[in-house]
Parts: structure tokens; sequence; C-alpha cells
């Protein structure tokens, strides 16, 4: 007979946890393993919430399996390390990302891309190595292995850091792998949400010229004035977006619904790049044409392997590059999903988990 | 009318959207300072040329002389001119000039050049439009010609100047080139042939993938493609699956992404020289998931056009043709548009171009 989420493992856990596509979170009684030699337990501060908890908590791509505890973007203190532990000890401060399992084995594994190990396994609504469902960050507690443990930098907040540990690897992986980072080039930002705000501040740590695109034009102060972009285009409009073609090296394409490619391939100067990264249900529409003339390219990323993620949070920690956050407490968590389906947060919600997620 | 130019030439143009081609008398510039004037042989007929004649995209001055597949024997060469000489066999495809000066151009890709000036169809600096291949002779500059190897018969030699380059360009800038790498060919055409002899010359193992299984023994025993695979057998697609580094696609009808996505290893790269009009499916995750690319490319520089047919030299490359007189061209081009021809129609301009009476 199957054990129960919360007899499955020897350790009480608690979270939240969505148990049907309506995606209404709730107080969920689960368990987790005990710490095993090459594991760290965490105890969780915060945890950033990603769309992908959105989609994920709705079904929206088909293979949720119920009940879902999300949470990708999750910092905290380690509580306990195995003694085959190195890389951290009692104390530290930790972050766990998308990412908590891979064969460690495979020729990706062995070039640090873990993210691309066909045996990778997502931190939720996933089934780890021992067999078990991966239940996320609205929760207590997490046990992961080292290897999937990222050391904090000194100088990140754990609240507004957070979310680098899917926006931040998801826009920086491909940034680094496409060559989009010399300095002087023009990167496109198209949308303006968690991460394309954390595009728009990476892209200037690399000394890029930055315009985000965007069908809203009251996001224009903000792209501008607070978070440094250089220039703003209202995809919306034909004459703007007309002066615009053919100035842009790169585009980062941050949009989660279905949109049109052409627009922005147009954009693109002879041999650019555009890099999507969100996740719409339905296929997009692809003009030839464009690429053919061009020379132009359309590439997809997912997150980054370990190494480059910590890369990632110390090149985010010299730059003082932090996300823009809205603090939330768990009980306000299906507001949260129901204000970021209508793209209203600048620009992540964190939970503050530490201090807001009890057990009734 | 147009502006009159110093030298008669004459040759086939269609006049209107019908596509129907006949004689034409026309009129050349002089032999500039730089430029290379030759006697047309051969002259490929390429499918853009089929497109160009019945204004599919919408941009057909006419008349219209088609045909940027073009190897013949140079007659004059300008004063300045270095590289040639009177006797040499030589050839001119897609483009005959560009501006020289841009980015594209100083990269040796001036088939990016914004200014880029096709062989047949476009506007020439004197005005003119440009006439194409489809003719007695041509007058190019001599930094658009390309030498064709002493070793390849011309005739078969001729469709490589669009179709060679515009599959060998994608597969050496993207890194497709290496021994041992496992590279797809989509569509077995004017291309597809060409491509899979390139890949195989490169070292690569090549799998021909085709929407049926009637071009298979062509491929593994007349081509030298390592596999075939029937892209509507969903058991073979599925064995295939994670299997290619790269992918040439060369059709140009409308055609599902997905499968070749899922043929496609981490960091696959699908390349796209078809031009399919209407915009295709991309399912995004199949990219997201595997790092993968989907990329354009059109024909290539004139270095690389150059370093092509070099290579086509070393290894013997030519394209499979049909050699057709030049009464024959009209019904080439019927059976063109149905893929009826294995693989290339080649014009013997030389022997049967005769001027209107």
């Amino acid at each position: 007979m199957a054990k129960s989420p919360e007899t499955e493992h020897p350790n009480k856990a608690f979270g939240w946890a969505a148990r049907d596509k309506s995606g209404v979170l709730s107080p969920f009684h689960f368990s987790r393993r005990d710490n095993g030699e090459n594991d760290v337990t965490v105890k969780i501060l915060y945890c950033g919430v990603c769309h992908t908890d959105l989609h994920t908590i709705k079904n929206d791509w088909g293979y949720s399996y119920y009940p879902v505890v999300p949470g990708h973007e999750i910092v905290g203190i380690a509580t306990k390390v195995g003694k085959n532990v190195t890389k951290f000890k009692e104390g530290d401060r930790v972050g766990v990302g998308v990412i908590t399992g891979s064969c460690q084995s495979c020729e990706s594994c062995d070039q640090d891309l873990e993210n691309y190990c066909p045996q990778m396994s997502f931190t939720y609504n996933a089934i780890g190595s021992d067999g078990t469902k991966n239940y996320g960050g609205y929760s207590e507690t997490i046990v992961v292995d080292q290897r999937f443990v990222l050391r904090f930098p000194e100088g990140l907040p754990s609240d507004s850091g957070a979310p680098l540990l899917c926006a931040g690897i998801t826009v920086y992986s491909p940034m680094k792998y496409y060559g989009m980072t010399e300095p002087g080039k023009h990167l496109g930002v198209a949308g303006l949400g968690g991460l394309g705000h954390v595009a728009v501040k990476i892209g200037k740590a690399f000394g890029l010229k930055v315009t985000v695109i965007s069908s809203s034009p009251d996001k224009e102060d903000e792209a501008i004035n607070r978070l440094g972009a250089d220039s703003f285009l209202v995809s919306s409009d034909p004459r703007k977006m007309k002066v615009a073609i053919n100035t842009m090296d790169y585009i980062i394409d941050t949009v989660s619904a279905v949109h049109a490619l052409y627009p922005l391939l147009g954009l693109l100067k002879v041999n650019g790049k555009l890099v999507t990264l969100g996740l719409p249900e339905k296929p997009l529409e692809l003009p030839i044409f464009p690429l053919v003339l061009g020379r132009k390219m359309v590439g997809g990323s997912d997150v980054g392997g370990m190494k480059e993620t910590q890369e990632m949070l110390d090149f985010c920690a010299n730059h003082n590059i932090t996300s823009d956050i809205e603090l939330i407490k768990m009980d306000e968590i299906n507001t949260a999903m129901e204000r970021l389906a209508k793209s209203d947060v600048r620009y992540r919600f964190v939970i503050d988990v530490a201090n807001s997620l009890s057990p009734p | 009318m147009g502006k009159v130019l110093e030298k008669e030439a004459f040759g086939l143009a269609t006049k209107d959207e019908s596509g129907v081609l006949s004689p034409f008398r026309f009129s050349r510039r002089e032999t500039g300072e730089k430029d290379v004037r030759f006697k047309v042989l051969f002259c490929g007929i390429c499918h853009t040329d089929l497109s160009m004649a019945k204004n599919i995209w919408g941009f057909t001055t006419y008349p219209l002389v088609p045909g940027h597949e073009i190897v013949g024997v140079v007659t004059e060469v300008g004063a300045k001119v270095t590289k040639f000489n009177a006797g040499d066999k030589v050839g001119v495809g897609y483009m005959s000039s560009s501006c020289r000066s841009c980015d594209s151009c100083s990269d040796g890709q001036e088939n990016y050049c914004p200014k880029m000036i096709l062989t047949s169809g476009a506007k020439y600096y004197d005005d003119t439009m440009t006439h194409g291949g489809y003719s007695d002779h041509m007058v190019c500059e001599e930094d658009y010609i390309i030498r064709i190897p002493e070793n390849l018969p011309l005739d078969a030699a001729a469709p490589l100047l669009c179709a060679g380059v515009t599959v060998y360009s994608p597969i050496k800038y993207h890194g497709l080139d290496k021994p041992g790498m496992h590279i797809g060919v989509v569509g077995l055409g004017g291309l597809g042939h060409v491509a899979v002899k390139f890949a195989k010359a490169m070292g690569t193992k090549v799998t021909v993938i085709s929407t049926s299984e009637s071009k298979k023994d062509e491929a593994i025993n007349h081509l030298g493609a390592d596999a075939f695979l029937v892209s509507r057998d969903p058991e073979q697609m599925k064995d295939a699956m994670e299997t290619m580094d790269g992918i040439i696609d060369t059709v140009s009808a409308t055609h599902p992404l997905l499968p070749l996505l899922g043929l496609l290893r981490y960091k696959g790269i699908l390349v796209m020289v078809g031009a399919p009009e209407k915009p295709l499916e991309l399912p995004v995750m199949p990219l997201i998931f595997g790092r993968k690319m989907v990329v354009g490319s059109m024909i290539g520089g004139i270095k690389e056009t150059q370093d092509m047919m070099d290579l086509a030299g070393k290894h013997s490359i030519t394209a499979d043709i049909e050699l057709i007189s030049a009464d024959y061209v009209s019904t080439a081009m019927e059976r063109l548009e149905k893929a009826d021809v294995r693989y290339r129609f080649v014009i013997d301009v030389g022997n049967t171009l005769k001027p209107a009476p």
C-alpha cells in the first residue's frame, strides 16, 4: 500500500500545497527524508514565487502531480550537514534553486550542466532519485544533496536575493552561452516581469545598452529611472517599432503568454539572437524569412548548471544586483497568485517563510 | 524599355506573373575596368527563379531574366582586374555586388549587406535592372566572380553557386562540420542532395529525413547518406530522437518543427535554408529544455563561396543534374514546381540558347 505524504519519510514537515488545478494553496502536512551523508538540511527563510509555480499549481502544462508544494527560489540556513559534505557547515546561509537532482555521471553532469542531464529532477513536482516526490520551498525545511545547494554570498540579501535562484540564472545562463555580453552591444528585453527586470540589471552590469520592450507604456518610468534601462519601446506602437528595426544585437524574450515573434525578429540586426525563456502553453508562430534573410537565431535556455548558478550569485553580489520584491506572508499566497496572473507585481513576490509559516 | 547599354545581349525573360519565358533582347554595360565579361555556358534553375518569375514574393520587376547559378568562360577582363584572365572558367551566384564597407561586407558576409545587389532582378548602380544567367553572356564585378576548379564539369558545378553555398555556409558557421557529428538533412531536392554530399565530405554521419520511403535507395546508395528516416513513421522518429547535432532543413513548404526539434541532441541546431512563406509553429519547450536553436541562413559570402567551390573540387562534388535545352525551360519550371527532378535542371545555354529571330 502506498505511503501517504505524511508517512513516506521519517521527519514531519509542513508547507502549503495545491491539491488540484484550481491552484488554491493551503496548509499541507508531509514528511522529509533524514539528512543523508551527502545532504544539507535547510531551514527555509524566504522563498520566491516564480511564474512556473503558478503554471504548475494550475496544471497549465498538463504534468502536475498533486499535491504540489511549489517553490524553487529558496534561501535559508543550513541546520544539518551530512558527513561527506565539505562545502557547507551548519549555520551557513545557503540557496536552493530549480534543480535538486541529476545523475551526476553523464556528459552533461560532468560539464557542470546538471540542468541538461536527462535524469535531472526539479525541486518540486518531480520524482527524486529515491523514487519519492519532491516538495518545494513553500515549506519550513528542505533536505538537498550538497551538489544542488548554493553558497549565498555575503552582501546579497536573503529576501531580495532569493529570486535570483531562478530568475537570475534563467537570464544569466543564455546571456553567457549565446555570447550576449559584449560591452556596448544592444540588448532588448521583452517583457518586464520577474525575469525581465533582472535581465535589465544583469544586462547593464555586462555593459550593454538595454532597451525594454513592453506592451505597457506605464512601465517606462520604472524601466528607465529605477531599473536603469537606456530606453523603452512600446511594442504596440507600430511607428516606434518601425524606427527601432535592425537596431538590436540580442533580445531576451521573457514573455510567457503567446505573442508575436515577427516584430521582435525585425528589431534584430543581421546575425541577431533572440533567446526565448517564457513557457507559453501553445507554440509560437515563427516566421522563417527574417531568420533566413538576416541569419538570425531563436534559441532556448533552461536555468543553468550549479557551477554557473553560483557564478551568477557571485556576479550579482559584486554588482549589487537583487530582485525588486514584494514580501508577503504565507497566508497571502493565494491573493499573490491571482495578482501574479495579472502581472500585478513589481516584480517578484517573496514569501517570508520563517516568519509566517507555522503549522495550524 | 529601359536604358540601353553598350553591348547587345539576348536571353529568356518572363514578362508577367504567368512566369512564361520567351526570347528577349536586351543590353549589358561595356566591360568596366574592374569587370569580368564571360560567355555563359550553363545556368542552373533554382526554385528561387520560379518564385521570382511568378512574382510570388511581390518584388519582381518585369521583364526578368532569371538565373544565378551561372558558369562560363571569360572573354574579356577590365584593365584593373587581377584575378582572372580570358579563357578562365568562372561562375557567378545569387549576388553580383554589395557596398563593400558595412560590417557584413567587412566580415566576408556580403550576402547580408543591406545594399547587396542580386544577379537577377535588382537595380544596379546605373539604374538598370540586373539580368541573370538565362542569357548569352554576363558582365560582373571581379570581386563577385568565382573560379571553377579545373576538375569539375561545368554543367554539374553550376548549381553549387547557389545550392552548394546555401548549405555549406551554415554547416561551417555553426560548427556542424566536425567529423563524427550526426547531421540530418530534411528534404531531398536541389539543396538537400548537395547538403548530403558536403556533409559526407566533411566526415559527418548523415541521415536524410523525408516524408516518404521513395527516395531511400537514392539517398543511401547513390548520394552516400548513412541512414534514412521517414518523418511520417512515428516508430522511426522515436528511435532517432536526440541523436543529431544539427539538421539542415531545406523544405519550403509548411511543415512541423516539433518532430525535427525532437531529433536534435542537447544544444542541437536546426538550420532553415528553405523559405516557407507562412510562419511555422514553434513549440518553445523543446528549445528551452535542450538549449536548442533555430537559425536561418541565406547563400554565403564570396570567400565562402570560393572555399565551398574549392572543397567541391577537392572532393569531386557536383550536383546531380538534368541538362536541358533552352526551349525546354518552361517545361522544366513546371516540373520543378512538382519537385519532379533529380535534382537540379541546368540549361545548356552555350549550345542551345539562340537569339530571337
